[in-house]
């Protein structure tokens, strides 16, 4: 027995380290299914009913209508700005570049809650109601910082030679950029957008500052919590999870089948 | 793109070419004509400007100053993509996102080609990989992607083919056959090559003429068996296989031949093969190759007195380090016929050699030169 637990214990550690890890997203989704009254707390009997009707609880198909334009939006806007930083980063040596580089970790240092409180502060004082395009806009400036970090990691693994190569072979800058450039950064770009996306449907903090009356998916969730969270928001939870994990096992097998033949 | 790059034709003209980075000059006003047709070495150990010249030719780097044409076509500031001439990576830079056929087809659709299948068919048949059209980039062994690299230029038909250390990342049997295949191909398409290399023996496996390059200078330019019997400087004479150095002065003249005294001893130089230049105290180095020195048999020129101290035998030749009364080591490699087989570490012995095999070279020069560089080294 002793020498079954030495041989197997990293076996065990690991398996352990996971119940942590997913017990939470594992009882989220347990819950989803839950015949659940006022209060979705105990256990009250299995049923498909809430998967039926994802939206039957009051508001929660509008917050999360809002969510989505959210972070599709700022998303949108978030990679192409970040992505075009990027490029300016990592290819060009400019004055004050490392400046610039320095710059953009600190949305990511700063507390959101300040980040958050700052910015109502400011829309105020530029007359500026909170509402849906504040919290796009707050949105957009949290999410660039990640996108450049994630987009220049790739652009600086690129070999500046297969551009040359590209230049070599009768293909002008634009080509060059569009044939050859960007489809090796493309992974990069589309991971950075992941990140910016779910950054953003995620946020609470700032988003509550900034959005007013405008309810998004994490507010609603964290209002309801108050009076009993409907088990409609836990179908909507793990259904963005699966979505997620989804992406993940597509992404995998698109580039494994890269490799193969 | 314009199709003009393809009327393009004739010999490579490297004019007063200077690259300077701050004060360093990386080419130094280098000028040369490389005929079309020709496979041609620019050989030189690491830094000593030939990928910069290599570069701008290609056009991926802007002269300091002077000009390249191509026949009578000037080409020093076009982009890279409007001149006809085409590159071998020296890691291939094939492109990873693309199959083995669109590598090859990249050129041909850039400038407008629609049908590609017959010119990539051909050309990945003449490098014997056309099974693997479909596969990517990353599923090629080394040799295999170089083949590629190579069948990517070439199915372009450019004027000039650029070839930047192609065999640098490969083993040492692959480098042999690639060596071979490479001067295949070069006779199979007629494209005049420029072979950029560090490494003497490939440039002189492969090219027909040979510049040797130094700190941003042309030391000198010919055939590989000119640059070998008749090494002009000391730097040729050593990073272009071995050669013993002594110094010497020039005594006087007679018939053809030029009398040196070396350490006492009377040796003789063919005045044709005297390249240094006059100077007051009419000092040189007398040049012999190690395989030139016989220890048996006496053959015009002689050296007395030295002392065996080490023998390697290295499979067809044996190897002798000798020291001379004057404290200098000589190299003698002896051809493995049973000859000097008797031969002992601490005999005394008399080196001799035909005086057409000496040569003279400047007597103010660096005996080293050429020496302390690393070949291997990239």
């Amino acid at each position: 027995m002793r020498r079954w637990i030495s041989k197997n214990l990293i076996k065990i550690y690991a398996f352990l380290a996971f119940v942590y890890l997913f017990i939470p997203i594992a009882y989220t989704m347990a819950f989803s299914f839950n015949d659940a009254g006022k209060s979705n707390l105990t256990w009250r009997g299995f049923t498909f009913k809430n998967w039926q009707n994802p939206c039957g609880a009051p508001e929660v198909c509008s917050a999360l209508g809002n969510s989505l334009k959210i972070g599709f939006i700022a998303t949108l806007i978030a990679t192409i700005l970040g992505t075009m930083i990027a490029f300016a980063l990592g290819r060009h040596r400019f004055k004050g570049r490392s400046t610039v580089n320095l710059l953009i970790f600190l949305p990511m240092a700063t507390p959101e809650i300040v980040l958050g409180a700052s910015l109502l502060a400011m829309f105020l004082n530029l007359g500026i109601n909170p509402g849906f395009w504040p919290t796009v806009i707050a949105h957009v400036m949290f999410c660039i910082s990640f996108v450049v970090v994630t987009v220049k990691a790739r652009i600086a693994s690129l070999d500046p030679k297969l551009e040359e190569a590209a230049m070599d072979l009768y293909a002008s800058e634009v080509e060059t950029f569009r044939r050859v450039t960007f489809p090796l950064v493309m992974p990069g770009i589309f991971g950075a957008a992941l990140l910016a996306f779910s950054l953003s449907f995620d946020d609470f903090i700032i988003t509550n500052f900034n959005s007013g009356t405008l309810t998004t998916f994490p507010k609603f969730v964290y209002v309801s919590s108050a009076r009993g969270i409907p088990a409609q928001a836990n179908v909507i939870g793990s259904l963005m999870f699966l979505l997620a994990l989804g992406i993940v096992l597509a992404g995998q097998l698109v580039s494994s089948r890269k490799n193969r033949v | 793109m314009v199709d003009k790059a393809a009327s393009v034709k004739g010999d490579l003209r490297l004019s007063n070419l200077v690259k300077a980075f701050g004060d360093f000059h990386a080419v130094d006003d280098l000028s040369l004509v490389i005929p079309e047709g020709s496979f041609f070495a620019l050989l030189g150990p690491s830094g000593c400007g030939k990928t910069t010249t290599l570069r701008m030719i290609a056009g991926l780097e802007e002269p300091t100053s002077g000009s390249i044409a191509i026949g009578n076509t000037d080409i020093t500031y076009e982009k890279p993509y409007a001149r006809p001439v085409n590159t071998v990576f020296q890691n291939y830079a094939l492109f990873p996102h693309l199959t083995i056929f669109e590598n090859v087809a990249f050129g041909l659709r850039r400038r407008g080609i629609k049908d590609v299948k017959d010119a990539v068919t051909k050309v990945l048949e003449l490098v014997e990989l056309g099974h693997l059209a479909q596969r990517k980039p990353g599923q090629l062994s080394g040799g295999q992607q170089q083949r590629i690299a190579v069948a990517r230029a070439i199915v372009n038909r450019p004027a000039l083919l650029l070839l930047d250390e192609p065999l640098g990342a490969l083993d040492l049997k692959l480098r042999r056959q690639m060596q071979i295949e490479l001067k295949w191909i070069q006779t199979e398409v007629g494209i005049t090559f420029v072979h950029v290399t560090h490494d003497q023996e490939e440039a002189m496996t492969m090219a027909d003429t040979i510049a040797v390059m130094n700190e941003g200078r042309i030391e000198q330019m010919g055939s590989p068996v000119e640059l070998y019997e008749s090494p002009r400087t000391v730097f040729v004479a050593n990073f272009l296989g071995q050669s013993n150095l002594v110094k010497g002065k020039i005594e006087g003249s007679s018939g053809n031949d030029l009398q040196v005294s070396v350490h006492g001893n009377r040796i003789t130089v063919p005045s044709g093969r005297n390249f240094a230049k006059e100077n007051s105290d009419k000092s040189v180095l007398i040049g012999i190759r190690p395989e030139k020195i016989s220890i048996e048999h006496s053959a015009g020129n002689t050296l007395g007195g030295g002392v065996i101290t080490d023998i390697s035998f290295v499979g067809v030749s044996t190897q002798f380090q000798i020291q001379m009364p004057w404290g200098q080591e000589l190299s003698v490699f002896e051809q493995n016929d049973g000859g000097a087989s008797h031969l002992q570490t601490g005999d005394t012995v008399q080196l001799s050699w035909k005086p057409e095999f000496t040569f003279a070279l400047d007597g103010t020069a660096d005996v080293d030169a050429g020496t302390s560089v690393n070949p291997d080294e990239e």
